[in-house]
């Protein structure tokens, strides 16, 4: 390469994010313009990613390496693999339409707003390019301030009890973390450098404490159940930019953990705990599922389907075949693309509306349709029909699920009913039946979805159908990295006893 | 191959045009989809052809998912079984197109209607043309959308909202089981891949799969998993429950999708899967059950009911039963002839209906009808063909299919007499049912209103067209099948033959005859008793009705199933989303201790410093500081 990109894509969002807090603050079309045209370039120059890179190896790419406090052995180190590449690309796209589709709804604070969001992109891309732990930890925590700022300052009526909620219980799993990383640290020779660590081999003992320091980190971030009572509170109250990059990006995070560190560094350690993570995820698939059926809140259902749909991920993360892998990484993906378009719908609705209760909505279809068709196609991926990228991701996931336990692929697949059953009931209190309600409350003027809105959800309904009916560019991405990881995995050796007595409980 | 591609690709690429330029197209809309599907079933004529010179296709178009091991790719069969079912699906579909644009000429989602059509018309295609599982769940989930799309396509009317709602979700309890199949499939025998899993099954006889600590047979399994695909998308017990409701969708939707094309799926599916379901003796005897009961089971509600596309549905519920019973005693060709030759005679019936409904104003209710045929002879004369034909009045195709089933079910061992006896009796049901509709909205004095009675009018040609086109394959499409004993050569089994494979016949030819003496008498008797309780003693039902209230009403409310269902299932899990869930384990059990950790180290440090604070971001320094002191703890321990 003849440029550092990685480095470019991680910095130009928090360099561009200081540049726009330099503009004055009367000039919102400078500040809005300025945050777009930086977000429509940073997505540019992340397409050499996915043009550029070898399908056919799986070592790390676009490496660049820089000694960076040699006293302590750390490393400015960034790579990409095929489980990461796919998460910066989704980053670079979903942070221009978080711009897009915030552009008339931030009216207060507005060049802070359009500052917290390109940093959130320069520490999201931060995080899934480091090679570093320490340079890791720094982007990982890093993250959490421009969120909970966004959540703090431009969420709803309870932002500051959800913001402080998120704040904490994250970082309370980031310190267990923290813990851990040092743990680790010692235990390398005083080396920080996750490659050497993926080729380590620690004690089982270490392995097993290690597992659950980081799982502490990670599990809040998925949310996996059952620390997953954050995430309703937070993505209720957050902005729609907010829950769009805490949906498609943040929440991937810790899955993403779970595939770079625990699989990898703690193989015995993931090894004999799989049918535990295993059984915790389809309790969050049924769980999630179910308690969606009582929301009354848009966003809080949505925001519970993804503990559902995160479930699938760590099932298929953890039934460690390829099948189940592969799938997990696609399906972080399609919920990305997925949950995204729809707290991006919600958005577009609420800044009509100023409600959230499914209840005050009906025959929305016959007042706005092409908004009602979109949010169909989106609704169709989230219940995984065969067709769009849901399916292709979940159809996975259940075949390495099955694979591994007969009961628990099935259990999970009781998903897709549960699935079909509030998704469906949601769209019909809100866009089916009579819209005599709806206009009474909500006046006769409301009008259908604008180009800039239509345009902000176009790119991601072409990938629900790209994904869906032609996954094979997207799976191949990550084939040899898959296949590389699973390999170092199943090398490891069986710790007897705990693996069987576990699965002799679950089968 | 590119005629082969292009049989689903018309109807897609119509359905492309017509829902992204509908604005613009407005009312021109089957100005692109008739032509599309048209242009189907021509090249659906070829493929037929094509078979019949020998030509059988199986070839895969690109590589759908690929992951590991597994591989399921988007490819096309095109061998006996799929040709018949391209004809009926192109055929019918061609039909209620035109039949479509008088019907729903008036609706201001015509561009919408035509466009879900087309993208119908292309799933269902997918579906049977597939050669493997993972596409044909594809087409199966995606028939199941356009069926939930046209089934609430007036949706600003709540029970057509809810009834599209219920029909997908009832369907994914089906399609649950059918999933499990597909995977259970892909674990013992490494392919989703029709030929491979027809090579490789018969090496799976006698194993044993353990699951939770139970042994079960394998392939018994999977075919009972496969089946249980089939009960939902076919409507067969106890799944059946959301095809009556699905009557809320527009007539020309019922006939094609909801009689002719897609509930027809599961037959087809079980007829595909002939090599596995055959290995199989207590699976096919659990399809030959589900099959019999559920034909009789829908039989009887279908008596007393008065909505005329309700009782038709049941009567669908009735004939799929029929379809499946086939299947179940291995008579798989008798089955997929029962398949074609219903497709005719019920899509007349319900596009029949739907031409009454045109001329009574939308009024459903047989009882407020009556003498229509005066003012309605050719759909009054097309729909007496179809009824005669699913009556089983010999000469007419259902007569010659029902026939079929029924003798192959008499072959099939002592199990086979009971099924036999139960769709004779079936037939009978049926013939009365049929006839109670000609009899009380046909004949007699129209008893509505006199304002209605002047509306009454006979439908448009771009109406009765199709129904005379249909009412021709209701009376002949029987007779490519013909058997033996009345001097035919069976060309229909003939030609399945080499898919689904003979049926056995050990009964002696006396033992045909009486079969086939006793379908008639039921016909007749069942046409004859329609005539006494509806034409000549009108009083007679009634009467009855009162003698044996108690059956008269569990006819009536369907066996209560709905109601059941709703106690058992519906109200459980939202009282179990809405109490348990939120309330007790999120609401306190969890978020009690999120929040009871801060406010206990908030005690402990009030205590200690007497501090007073209600702040949440003093919570938030007390959890912080607590883990670092034990973190810090942990951590001097551990590294020691």
């Amino acid at each position: 390469m003849s440029y550092p990109i990685l480095s470019t894509l991680i910095f130009l969002p928090i360099f561009g994010a200081i540049a726009i807090l330099l503009i004055s603050r009367s000039n919102t079309a400078l500040i809005k313009w300025t945050a777009l045209m930086l977000s429509i370039l940073i997505f540019g120059l992340s397409v050499p990613l996915f043009t550029d890179f070898d399908k056919t190896s799986g070592l790390m790419q676009f490496v660049e390496k820089h000694a960076w406090i040699p006293a302590w052995n750390i490393n400015y180190t960034l790579g990409i693999d095929g489980i990461s590449v796919l998460f910066v690309l989704l980053s670079t796209l979903l942070t221009i339409l978080c711009v897009t589709v915030s552009w008339n709804s931030i009216k207060d604070k507005v060049k802070e707003f359009y500052a917290a969001v390109l940093f959130t992109e320069g520490a999201m891309i931060g995080v899934f390019c480091s090679l570093d732990l320490f340079l890791f930890y720094i982007f990982w925590e890093a993250m959490l301030i421009p969120m909970f700022i966004l959540i703090g300052v431009w969420g709803g009526p309870r932002r500051v009890y959800a913001a402080i909620k998120f704040f904490i219980y994250t970082l309370v799993g980031s310190l267990l973390m923290l813990v851990g990383i040092i743990m680790l640290y010692y235990n390398t020779d005083r080396s920080f450098d996750m490659l050497t660590m993926m080729s380590a081999n620690y004690p089982y003992s270490l392995q097993l404490l290690l597992f659950w320091a980081f799982f502490a980190a990670f599990a809040v971030k998925v949310p996996m159940f059952p620390v997953h009572t954050w995430l309703p509170d937070a993505h209720t109250e957050a902005p729609t930019a907010g829950s769009v990059i805490l949906a498609g990006v943040l929440i991937k995070m810790g899955a993403y953990g779970f595939l770079r560190f625990s699989l990898p560094i703690f193989p015995e350690a993931a090894k004999a705990m799989a049918p535990a993570m295993m059984a915790l995820s389809v309790i969050a698939i049924i769980y999630g599922g179910i308690i969606c059926l009582a929301q009354t809140d848009l966003k809080r259902l949505i925001a519970y389907s993804s503990v559902s749909h995160m479930g699938f991920v760590t099932l298929g993360i953890f039934a460690l075949n390829t099948q189940g892998v592969q799938g997990g990484i696609l399906q972080m993906i399609n919920h990305g693309i997925v949950t995204g378009a729809l707290f991006l719908c919600i958005g577009m609705i609420y800044d009509r509306t100023h409600s959230r209760e499914i209840a005050h909505y009906g025959g929305t279809a016959s007042i706005m349709p092409i908004y009602a068709g979109m949010f169909m196609l989106f609704t169709l991926a989230s219940i995984g029909l065969p067709g769009t990228n849901g399916f292709v991701g979940e159809i996975l996931i259940l075949l390495g699920g099955f694979t591994v336990s007969k009961v628990l692929g099935a259990l999970a697949a009781t998903g897709v009913i549960i699935g079909a059953a509030y998704m469906l009931w949601l769209y019909q209190r809100i866009f089916f039946e009579s819209g005599n309600d709806f206009k009474s409350r909500f006046g006769t003027e409301i009008a259908d979805i604008n180009a800039r809105e239509i345009f902000t959800l176009l790119p991601l309904l072409l990938l629900v159908v790209w994904i869906g009916v032609y996954p094979s560019t997207f799976l191949d991405f990550m084939v040899p990295t898959v296949q590389k990881l699973l390999q170092r995995v199943n090398d490891a050796g069986i710790q007897p006893g705990v693996i069987q007595q576990i699965t002799e409980v679950i089968k | 191959m590119l005629n082969y591609v292009l049989i689903p690709l018309l109807p897609l690429a119509a359905f492309a045009v017509n829902i992204l330029f509908s604005n613009a197209i407005g009312r021109r809309a089957h100005l692109i989809a008739l032509p599309a599907v048209a242009g189907s079933f021509l090249l659906s004529v070829y493929a037929l052809i094509g078979v019949q010179a020998g030509t059988i296709i199986n070839q895969d178009i690109y590589s759908w998912i690929v992951s590991g091991s597994f591989k399921a790719s988007i490819g096309f069969l095109i061998d006996q079984l799929t040709v018949v079912m391209l004809i009926v699906v192109t055929s019918i579909s061609l039909l209620v197109h035109i039949y479509s644009v008088g019907y729903m000429h008036d609706d201001d989602g015509y561009a919408r209607f035509f466009s879900y059509l087309s993208l119908f018309t292309f799933s269902m295609l997918m579906l049977v043309m597939s050669n493997n599982l993972l596409q044909l769940y594809f087409g199966w989930e995606a028939v199941g959308l356009c069926s939930y799309l046209l089934i609430g396509f007036w949706y600003e009317k709540k029970s057509a909202a809810d009834a599209g709602k219920k029909a997908f979700i009832v369907n994914r309890f089906g399609d649950f089981g059918f999933a499990l199949g597909i995977l259970l499939i892909f674990v013992s025998l490494g392919s989703v891949h029709y030929a491979d899993i027809f090579s490789g099954v018969g090496a799976l006889q006698g194993r044993t799969i353990n699951i939770a600590g139970f042994n079960f047979d394998l392939i018994t399994l999977i075919a009972l998993l496969l089946f249980c695909g089939a009960v939902g998308k076919s409507a067969q017990m106890p799944l059946h429950v959301w095809l009556p409701d699905a009557m809320e969708g527009p007539t020309p939707v019922s006939a094609l999708i909801h009689a002719a094309t897609m509930v027809t799926a599961g037959v087809f599916m079980i007829a595909r899967f002939n090599p596995v379901f055959t290995l199989s003796d207590t699976a096919m005897a659990v399809v030959a059950i589900v099959g019999a009961s559920t034909s009789l089971f829908a039989a009887t509600i279908a008596l007393v009911q008065n909505d005329i596309k309700r009782i038709i549905a049941y009567s669908t519920v009735s004939q799929l039963g029929y379809m499946v019973l086939a299947c179940g005693v291995g008579a798989f060709g008798a089955g997929v002839f029962h398949l074609f030759t219903h497709a005719y005679f019920k899509a007349l019936l319900f596009l029949g209906a739907g031409s009454v409904m045109h001329a009574m104003a939308g009024n459903v209710d047989i009882q407020k009808m009556g003498g229509l045929k005066k003012y309605m002879p050719a759909t009054y004369w097309t729909f007496l063909l179809a009824s005669l034909s699913i009556a089983g009045v010999p000469g007419f195709a259902g007569f010659f299919s029902k026939d079929e089933i029924l003798w192959l079910a008499y072959n099939n061992g002592a199990l086979g007499k009971v099924l036999w006896a139960s769709g004779t009796l079936v037939a009978a049901l049926t013939a009365f049912y049929s006839f109670r509709i000609i009899f009380l909205a046909f004949h007699g004095k129209f008893r509505g209103t006199a304002e209605e009675e002047h509306h009454l009018h006979e439908s448009p040609k771009v109406i009765t067209i199709p129904l005379i086109l249909l009412a021709v394959g209701a009376v002949s499409a029987g007779w490519i099948g013909i058997p033996a004993a009345f001097g035919g050569a069976n060309h229909f089994a003939e030609f399945l033959a080499p898919v689904v494979g003979h049926s056995a016949v050990t009964a002696s030819h006396t033992e045909e005859m009486m079969v086939v003496a006793l379908s008639i008498a039921a016909a007749l008797g069942g046409i004859g008793m329609a005539y006494l309780f509806y034409s000549v003693k009108p009083c007679a039902p009634l009467i009855l009705a009162g003698m044996f209230r108690k059956v008269y009403r569990l006819l009536w409310n369907k066996y209560y199933i709905d109601e059941i269902y709703d106690a058992i299932l519906v109200r459980p899990s939202k009282w179990a989303a809405s109490y348990l869930l939120v309330r007790v384990t999120d609401g306190r059990i969890i978020e009690g201790i999120v929040n009871g950790v801060p406010s206990m180290i908030k005690a402990f440090g009030d205590r200690l410093r007497k501090l007073q604070s209600g702040n949440l971001q003093h919570y938030a320094f007390g959890m912080v500081a607590g883990l670092f002191v034990i973190l810090t703890v942990i951590f001097i321990a551990v590294s020691r």
